[in-house]
């Protein structure tokens, strides 16, 4: 299992890029800096398995909390309102 | 007049899905007892399940600690097998609500919640659940003050989420039974909490 890069509390952003194929990065979420709530583990590529490969070696998921404001900046809520979402390691940079 | 019942040609991917099915049967990959199992199997799962769940850790503070440490092994302890994916258990408090969505699909707990209503595979719901989510929520009747935060979970990925709601107020001294009852799909959703029915 692939030892995870990023610990709990650090900060990152997703990567603003737009590859083809089958992702589970969203949209809205590339180029988006926030912080790594909790590392979930590694798994098979997604990417790799649509493409009916193993997915080998794993790649560790995070799940990564924005908030709010950083993703719209015209947010209509509470500053503590956030998203949190499962993003791959390769889709993540560290600040 | 004669009853033309609601008949209507099917679509792209229903099409899709019956030649798919039937090249399976017809190839001997799977046989149709097979496949309607599964598919008895899928609706036979109630949110009855993850209601089950709550109204456990409501109960026993040490369940709950195990829970929200590890979902899945905490439902395997009471038989309920969530095989291969990860359940990430999120609780509510008074300051801090949470939702789940799955923007890109329909990812959703099956095996403790069922079959996912429509709306949640909606693109309405999906779009704007991450974009507008208090909107959202009040459309579902939900209004949150401004002192409790929203977090939004999406699942993108391999992990699966059950909201863990509070418990109310006026359920002091209520059976497991009891508190499951008034655990709906909506509540562990995130878009609803638990209600005390008028007596």
């Amino acid at each position: 299992m692939a030892e995870a890069r990023f610990a709990v509390g650090r900060k990152v952003r997703v990567m603003k890029a737009y590859p083809v194929g089958h992702l589970r990065t969203p949209f809205y979420i590339r180029g988006c800096t926030g912080e790594v709530e909790r590392v979930c583990g590694a798994f098979p590529n997604p990417e790799e398995l649509s493409q009916m490969r193993p997915g080998e070696p794993r790649v560790p998921l995070y799940r990564v909390r924005f908030r709010q404001k950083d993703v719209w900046p015209d947010y209509a809520g509470p500053a503590n309102d956030a998203l949190e979402v499962e993003i791959y390691e390769h889709w993540l940079e560290g600040l | 007049m004669k009853d033309q019942g609601s008949y209507r040609p099917l679509s792209y991917f229903q099409l899709m899905e019956v030649s798919l099915r039937e090249l399976l049967v017809e190839k001997g990959v799977l046989t149709g007892e097979q496949i309607d199992a599964e598919v008895e199997n899928m609706r036979s799962r109630e949110p009855t399940r993850g209601a089950f769940v709550v109204a456990r850790a409501w109960t026993d503070p040490a369940y709950r600690k195990r829970l929200l440490e590890n979902g899945t092994q905490a439902c395997q302890e009471l038989g309920l097998d969530v095989p291969a994916l990860k359940l990430v258990v999120v609780e509510n408090s008074a300051q801090v609500h949470n939702a789940v969505v799955c923007t890109l699909c329909s990812c959703y707990p099956r095996m403790l919640l069922g079959l996912p209503p429509d709306w949640y595979k909606s693109r309405p719901y999906r779009s704007r659940m991450v974009r507008e989510p208090r909107k959202v929520l009040e459309e579902f009747g939900l209004s949150l003050p401004s002192e409790v935060s929203v977090r939004v979970h999406d699942s993108t990925a391999d992990m699966r989420y059950l909201v863990l709601p509070m418990r109310p107020a006026g359920t002091e001294g209520w059976n497991e039974e009891r508190l499951a009852s008034i655990v709906t799909r909506d509540c562990m959703i995130g878009v609803s909490v638990p209600r005390v029915p008028r007596e």
